[in-house]
C-alpha cells in the first residue's frame, strides 16, 4: 500500500492553519501528495474521525543509561504492571513507568506519536542511547547531550569564548550522534561532584567560578551562533522547591535582547520546560502555592520561549534527571531508594521512585500549576504537552492530560478524588478556570508546535505535500464530541490508524507493523579549530577514562541515521 | 597434633587463577594454580604437615584432594583458602540463601593429610562427576 | 609490515582498559605483540592465534566422542533442543557483547526460555541490594579526578582487576588529585591480608562473615552513636579513626567484591554498603561501586533491563510476559530443584564455576556450549559451539563496571567459518520460527505464528 488517500477526515494542521476542514490527506512511497496526483489509491474512511500529523514529543526520557537504572532497579514497576504480550507485535512490552524499550515505541505508535526527543544524553553513554534507540520500534528518536555542567563549556563560557565553544559544541553533536543543546541545572551538577548545588543563578560553581545565568546566555549565544534547528533547552536551576518561580522568572529573563537565527523556521532562543516543577510559590511545604500565572504571564509577552507543561499525572512513578543534586534532596524527602551517578567532566544523575498521592496537598497542587500553565498560555504554539516523562508522570498519560485540558468536567472529576481539595483550591487558580482547549489547540501543543521548536517542522508535525506521511487518525468527531470526557481520553490513547513513513503501523489501536525508525541526529560544520582540538586531546589525555578514538560513537552504532545538516563556514 | 582440622573455608581469584584459566583449564598451569589450599602455618602446624602435601578437604556435600601451601596473601588462624575454579567447586555448598548464589565463601571444611592419593586433573574432576571421564587418554 | 592496532579494548575484566595497543603480523593472522594488558589480558589475546582453536560445531556421538559437523547442523540441533524443552536454560553472557546478548534474548523470549547471566553466581547480591536500596555511584573518571579516600571491600583488585588500582583509584593523577596517590587515603578491608593491602595505608582484617557487623558499627559511628570495644574483630580506635577519615573526605569511593557478594548475608552485606554511603553524603561525597568481573558481564543486565525491565534471572517461559524472582528464577537454584530441562552454557564455564552439584543436575539434560575455547563445560556438552572472541576477532559494544559504555574493536579475523554469538543466535532464532511454522502446519490446533517485524 504505498499509495492511498484518508478521506473525509476532520484535519487539524496548525502549521497550514487548517482547523478542522474535512479534506483528504494523500499518501505516496512515504510522503504526503497533493491528492489529485493519485492514479489508484486504497482509501481508508476517515469520515467522523479527526486527522492530524504524527505526533511530536519535545521532552521526555526514554532512552539511556538514568532511564535504564530507573528500569533496573525497579522490579516493582513490572509486577502487576505489564500488559501480555500483544499478538500483533514482535516482542514483549514490559513496566509501567519505566517501560521497556519496545513497549516505549509500541506505545507511543498506539497514541499517534512518530518523534520523540530524548531530552538528556550523557554525552559518555552515547553508546548506550543508541543501543537503546535501536531497540525502540517505530519513532524516530533524537537526543540531546547535556552541556550545562561540561567542563569543556564552563571553560570556554567563562573566557567568553563563543567561538571556541561552538566548536566544541558542534564536536560534541557529531561525536555523540546529538540533535541540540541541553542544560540541566546549569554548574549545579558538577557543584554536585562535591555534594554542592548552584542554589540560584548568580550561585558560582566550585573551582569552575562561572555562575549559572552565565552558562546559559553563553549556551544561548552559542547555539544562534551556530543556527542549530533547537535552541538552547533548559532545566532550571532550583527545581522542585517552594519559591522557586523567581529564580525561574530571573532564567527566562536571560533571553531577553536575543533573537533566533537559523534557517529551519524557529523563533524561540530558549526553551524551558517541564515548567510545572518550577512555578512554585510560599517558602515551605506548609504555604506551597502555585505561581503559573507569574510565570506564565512573562512567557506569554515574549515571544523568544517556548515551555512545556511536566503535568503531574498523580501516579507512582520514577523521577530522573541529570539534577543529581535535586534527587537527592528528593530522596532525603522520601526516603525510597536512590541511585546517582556522577559522569567524569560532563554531568550528574539521579534517580528516586515517586508517587504522586492525590491524598497529598503537594501533589494535588503540582498538578493544578501544570494544567494552570497550560490554560493561561496565549499561544499554544510555545506551550507544549508532556510530562517529563517518566518524572511527573508516564508519558503513557498524555490521553488524560489533553482531556483534563479539554474539559472542564474531566478537571472536576479528578479533583473530586483529592482530600485537600480545599487546600489545592486555595493554593492554586485552577477552580477559577473554565477554559477548553480545541482539537485545534491539542494539534498545537502536541505536534505542530514541537516540530517548529525543534527546528524539524519541514519534515514533521504537519501534513503539508513533501512531508513525512506520519499521520494519526482519532476517532473523535468534533462536530460531535463525547459528552464523557473519558472517551476523549480513549480516543488519543489507541489511534484509529497511525500511519508512520507511508505505513500502516497502527489500526484501531493495535499495532500491526513496525516500520524501521530513524535516529535524527545534528552535523554542523564549523571551521578547523586548532585550540579546541588540543582542549580536546588534553582533557582525554589527562581526565576521561575512555581514549578519545573510543568516545566517538562508531558509525556501526548508529542506526538508520537521518542527519540535519548545518553549515557556518559559509 | 591432630589428624583432622575444620577450618572457614573461601574461595576466590588469584591472578594466577586467571591467568591459567585463560590459557585453557586443561593445562599444567590451571592445575598448578587451582588445585591448591592456603592455610595459616598454626593450622598447618597443627595438622602436622609439610609445604607441598597433599590433604583432603572435605565439606558438607563433597571433598577433593589438593596440596597445602604456603600463600602470599596470609590467613588468620582457622581461614583457609582455595582459589576459584574446578577445585574449589567440588567442595563449595549449592545452597544460594535464596539469592542465586551459592556459598562460596564462609562454609566449614575439615582437613586431613592423604597418603597414597593424587590430586585428579580438572577434566577427571568434572567429566567424572557426570559420568564422562573415560580416562587419560 | 606488521601492522599497530591503537585503542583496543580488553576482553577480560570489568576495568575495560581500552588502551591496548596490538600489533598483528603482516598477514593478519597473528598477534605478535600485546602492549599495555595485564598479564591476563596479555594471554587473552596471545592465546587467539597461538593455540588450537575449534573451527567447527561438534556433536557428541553414542561413543563420548566429539564429531565435527556444520553451523547449519549445529543451529538445527540447538534449535530443536530449544523448541523441544519445556523449560530450557540459557545462562552466562560474561565474556560477548551486547549485539549478542540481544539476539540471544529474541532466542529466549521465542523458545520460552529461562535467561540468566553470570551476574547470578557473583554481583546478583548487588543487584538484590540496588532493587532496595539504591545505588550512589559515579564513572571510573570521576574516582580518578575527585577522590581522596578510596575504599576497597572485600575486593582483591590486584588479583582479579589487575590495572584498576592505576588507572582509576589509586595511582592516578587526575584534575583535583595532581598529586595522584599521595593526595589519596587508601582503606582496604578484608579476611585476608591480600596484595591489595600491601598498598593501603589502612588495613582492617574484619573477621569473615562478619563485615554486616563492621558496616553496622561505621554507620553507628558516623551518627554519632556508641560502640563495643571491638566489632568484628577490629578494635574501637581503628573504627573510630576510620570512620573520621570517611567523614572528612572530600570524595570517596567504595569499591567493593565477592567478599560481601558470597558470603553470609549476601544482599544484606551490599545493602548496608549503600547504607553507610547514603549516610556519608549527609556530610560530604561518596559514591559507591560493584567490582563488576568480567569485561562485559555489565552488559546482560543493561540489555536485557532496556529489553525486559531486569537484569538477570529472567524467567521468559510465558512467552508473552517476563517475570524474576531470584532464588526461584536463578540457575544453580532452578539446577538444583531439577526445574529445567536444556541448559545452554554461553560465554562462559559453568563446568567449572558452578558448584559440581548443581553440574551433575545441568548435566542429566541437553547441554549446549556456545564458547571460542575448550573449556570445562565444553568437554561435558551435547553439543559446543565455537564463536569469535569479542574484543579480539568480534567488534561490539560492552559495558564497563561503571556502567560507561566501550566500543571495542577487532585486531584479527575469526579463524574461517568461525561466526560471531550474535549470528550464531540470529540464526537459532530463523530456525526456531521456521520449526514453529512447520509445526503449525502440522497441527491446525497450534496458534497461528506471531506478528513479526515489517522489514522482515
Amino acid at each position: 500500500m504505498s499509495e492511498f488517500i484518508i478521506k473525509n477526515g476532520f484535519v487539524f494542521d496548525p502549521l497550514q492553519g487548517i482547523k478542522g476542514d474535512r479534506m483528504d490527506v494523500a499518501v505516496k512511497d512515504g510522503k504526503i501528495v497533493e491528492p489529485g496526483t493519485l492514479k489508484s489509491p486504497k482509501t481508508i474512511d476517515a469520515a467522523g474521525m479527526t486527522v492530524m500529523a504524527g505526533g511530536v514529543d519535545i521532552h521526555s526520557h526514554v532512552v539511556g543509561p538514568k532511564v535504564n537504572v530507573g528500569r533496573l532497579f525497579r522490579p516493582e514497576d513490572k509486577l502487576f504492571k505489564s500488559p501480555h504480550k500483544s499478538p500483533t507485535c514482535s516482542r514483549m512490552e514490559m513496566g509501567f513507568s519505566v517501560p521497556s524499550t519496545f513497549k516505549t515505541g509500541y506505545d507511543y505508535a498506539r497514541m499517534g506519536y512518530v518523534f520523540v526527543n530524548e531530552a538528556a544524553m550523557p554525552p559518555l553513554h552515547s553508546p548506550h542511547v543508541h543501543e537503546e534507540i535501536r531497540d525502540t520500534p517505530i519513532i524516530d528518536n533524537a537526543a540531546m547531550p547535556v552541556f550545562g555542567n561540561n567542563w569543556f563549556t564552563l571553560e570556554y563560557l567563562k573566557n567568553n569564548e563563543i567561538e571556541n565553544n561552538a566548536a566544541y559544541t558542534a564536536w560534541l553533536l557529531r561525536a555523540t550522534r546529538g540533535f541540540g543543546i541541553k542544560v540541566v541545572n546549569p554548574g549545579g551538577s558538577e557543584a554536585w561532584g562535591w555534594g554542592l548545588n548552584c542554589v540560584n543563578i548568580h550561585d558560582p560553581v566550585p573551582y569552575f567560578d562561572i555562575t549559572p545565568a552565565e552558562i546559559v546566555k553563553g549556551l544561548i549565544e552559542t547555539n544562534e551562533f551556530l543556527g542549530l534547528p533547537h535552541s538552547v533547552h533548559l532545566h532550571a536551576n532550583n527545581l522542585g522547591n517552594p519559591g522557586n518561580y523567581v529564580d525561574t522568572l530571573e532564567s527566562l529573563k536571560l533571553a531577553e535582547g536575543y533573537t533566533a537565527k537559523n534557517d529551519f523556521g524557529r523563533e524561540q532562543v530558549m526553551h524551558m520546560t517541564h515548567l510545572q516543577f518550577h512555578s512554585y510559590g510560599g517558602d515551605s511545604w506548609g504555604n506551597f502555592e502555585s505561581r503559573a500565572k507569574d510565570v506564565m504571564d512573562y512567557v506569554n509577552a515574549h515571544d523568544n520561549l517556548t515551555i512545556d507543561m511536566g503535568q503531574v499525572t498523580l501516579d507512582e512513578t520514577t523521577t530522573m534527571t541529570a539534577d543529581g543534586p535535586f534527587e537527592h534532596h528528593l530522596c532525603s524527602l522520601n526516603h525510597l531508594k536512590w541511585a546517582n551517578v556522577d559522569v567524569e567532566l560532563e554531568t550528574a544523575a539521579g534517580v528516586v521512585p515517586y508517587i504522586y498521592s492525590p491524598k497529598v496537598k503537594v501533589c494535588t497542587i503540582q498538578w493544578a500549576v501544570g494544567l494552570e500553565l497550560a490554560l493561561f498560555s496565549k499561544d499554544l504554539m510555545r506551550t507544549f504537552i508532556t510530562t517529563d516523562h517518566p518524572n511527573a508522570g508516564p508519558f503513557t498519560r498524555y490521553p488524560r492530560v489533553i482531556t483534563w485540558l479539554m474539559s472542564r468536567a474531566a478537571r472536576d472529576a479528578t479533583m473530586k478524588t483529592f482530600k485537600w481539595l480545599d487546600k489545592t483550591i486555595d493554593a492554586t487558580s485552577i477552580d477559577g478556570i473554565d477554559r477548553e482547549l480545541s482539537l485545534y489547540e491539542i494539534a498545537q501543543m502536541t505536534r505542530a508546535g514541537p516540530a517548529k521548536a525543534l527546528g524539524v517542522s519541514n519534515t514533521y508535525g504537519g501534513l503539508a505535500p513533501g512531508m513525512d506521511a506520519d499521520i494519526a487518525v482519532y476517532a473523535l468527531n468534533p462536530e460531535n464530541m463525547p459528552s464523557d470526557p473519558v472517551e476523549i481520553e480513549k480516543a488519543f490513547g489507541r489511534c484509529a490508524w497511525l500511519v508512520k513513513d507511508g505505513v500502516v503501523t497502527v489500526r484501531d489501536g493495535e499495532v500491526v507493523a513496525e516500520p524501521a525508525k530513524r535516529t535524527i541526529w545534528v552535523d554542523v560544520k564549523v571551521p578547523e579549530n586548532a585550540q579546541v582540538q588540543r582542549d580536546i586531546y588534553e582533557h582525554f589525555l589527562k581526565h576521561y577514562s575512555v581514549k578519545l578514538d573510543n568516545y566517538s560513537l562508531f558509525e556501526e552504532h548508529l542506526h538508520n541515521p537521518r542527519v540535519i545538516e548545518v553549515n557556518t563556514t559559509e | 597434633m591432630a589428624n583432622k582440622i575444620t577450618l572457614n573455608m573461601i574461595t576466590q581469584r588469584s591472578i594466577e587463577e586467571g591467568v591459567a584459566m585463560e590459557k585453557g583449564k586443561t593445562t599444567p598451569e590451571y592445575f598448578e594454580a587451582c588445585s591448591i589450599v592456603e592455610m595459616h602455618d598454626d593450622d598447618v602446624k597443627a595438622l602436622g604437615l609439610v609445604p607441598n602435601q597433599l590433604v583432603r578437604v572435605t565439606s558438607e556435600c563433597g571433598s577433593v584432594v589438593v596440596k597445602v601451601v604456603r600463600g602470599r596473601q596470609s590467613l588468620y588462624p582457622g581461614l583457609a583458602f582455595i582459589p576459584q575454579g574446578v577445585w574449589a567447586n567440588q567442595v563449595v555448598p549449592p545452597r544460594t540463601q535464596a539469592t542465586g548464589e551459592p556459598q562460596y565463601s564462609g562454609f566449614p571444611v575439615t582437613i586431613e593429610p592423604v597418603n597414597g592419593e593424587r590430586r585428579k586433573s580438572a577434566l577427571e574432576l568434572v567429566q567424572g562427576a557426570v559420568g564422562m571421564w573415560r580416562g587419560d587418554q | 609490515m606488521p601492522k599497530k592496532i591503537e585503542n583496543v579494548g580488553c576482553p577480560y575484566c570489568g576495568v575495560c582498559c581500552d588502551d591496548l595497543v596490538v600489533t598483528v603480523s603482516d598477514d593478519g593472522k597473528q598477534i605478535l605483540e600485546v602492549e599495555n594488558a595485564c598479564a591476563i589480558g596479555n594471554q587473552i589475546f596471545h592465546h587467539a592465534t597461538g593455540s588450537e582453536r575449534v573451527k567447527l560445531p561438534r556433536l557428541r556421538q553414542p561413543d563420548g566422542t566429539y564429531k565435527d559437523i556444520s553451523y547449519d547442523e549445529a543451529v538445527d540441533y540447538a534449535a530443536k533442543v530449544l523448541y523441544n524443552a519445556k523449560k530450557p536454560l540459557i545462562y552466562g553472557f560474561g565474556s560477548t557483547n551486547c549485539e549478542g546478548m540481544a539476539a540471544a534474548a529474541k532466542v529466549a523470549e521465542k523458545a520460552g526460555a529461562v535467561l540468566d547471566n553470570c551476574a547470578s553466581i557473583c554481583h546478583g547480591s548487588s543487584f538484590l541490594a540496588i532493587f532496595d536500596n539504591g545505588y550512589p555511584s559515579c564513572t571510573l573518571g570521576e574516582t580518578k579526578n575527585r577522590a581522596d579516600v578510596i575504599v576497597y571491600w572485600g575486593a582483591n583488585p590486584a588479583h582479579a582487576h589487575p590495572r584498576h588500582m592505576s588507572r582509576y583509584s589509586i595511582f592516578p593523577r587526575g584534575f583535583f588529585t595532581g598529586k595522584g596517590h599521595k593526595s589519596r587515603k587508601i582503606i582496604v578491608i578484608d579476611p585476608r591480608h591480600t596484595d591489595t593491602a600491601q598498598v593501603a595505608d589502612i588495613y582492617l582484617q574484619v573477621k569473615q562473615g562478619h563485615d554486616y557487623e563492621l558496616f553496622d558499627a561505621f554507620r553507628a559511628v558516623v551518627r554519632g552513636h556508641e560502640i563495643p570495644d571491638e566489632v568484628a574483630g577490629i578494635k574501637r580506635e581503628k573504627i573510630l579513626e576510620v570512620a573520621d577519615i570517611l567523614k572528612k573526605a572530600r570524595f570517596g569511593t567504595i569499591f567493593y567484591g565477592m567478599g560481601l557478594c558470597h558470603s553470609d548475608g549476601r544482599n544484606h552485606n551490599v545493602d548496608i554498603a549503600i547504607s553507610l554511603t547514603r549516610d556519608l553524603n549527609d556530610f560530604t561525597k561518596w559514591t559507591i561501586m560493584a567490582m563488576r568481573g568480567h569485561y562485559n558481564i555489565t552488559g546482560p543486565g543493561a540489555v536485557w533491563s532496556w529489553q525486559y525491565g531486569f537484569p538477570y534471572c529472567l524467567d521468559l517461559t510465558k512467552k508473552d510476559i517476563a517475570h524474576m524472582n531470584p532464588g526461584e528464577t536463578s540457575s544453580v537454584d532452578l539446577a538444583m530443584r531439577d526445574e529445567v530441562d536444556a541448559f545452554f552454557n554461553v560465554g562462559t564455564d559453568a563446568g567449572a564455576h558452578f558448584p559440581i552439584e548443581a553440574v551433575k543436575h545441568l548435566r542429566k539434560h541437553p547441554w549446549i556450549t556456545v564458547d571460542p575455547n575448550i573449556c570445562m563445560a565444553s568437554e561435558i556438552s551435547d553439543l559446543h559451539i565455537p564463536v569469535g572472541i569479542v574484543g579480539v576477532e568480534v567488534p561490539g559494544i560492552v559495558y564497563r563496571m561503571d556502567n560507561v559504555p566501550i566500543q571495542y574493536r577487532k585486531v584479527i579475523d575469526p579463524p574461517e567459518g568461525v561466526i560471531s554469538d550474535e549470528e550464531l543466535f540470529e540464526r537459532i532464532h530463523k530456525r526456531l520460527c521456521e520449526i514453529e511454522a512447520e509445526e503449525a502446519a502440522k497441527t491446525e490446533i497450534k496458534a497461528a505464528p506471531e506478528g513479526v517485524r515489517a522489514e522482515e
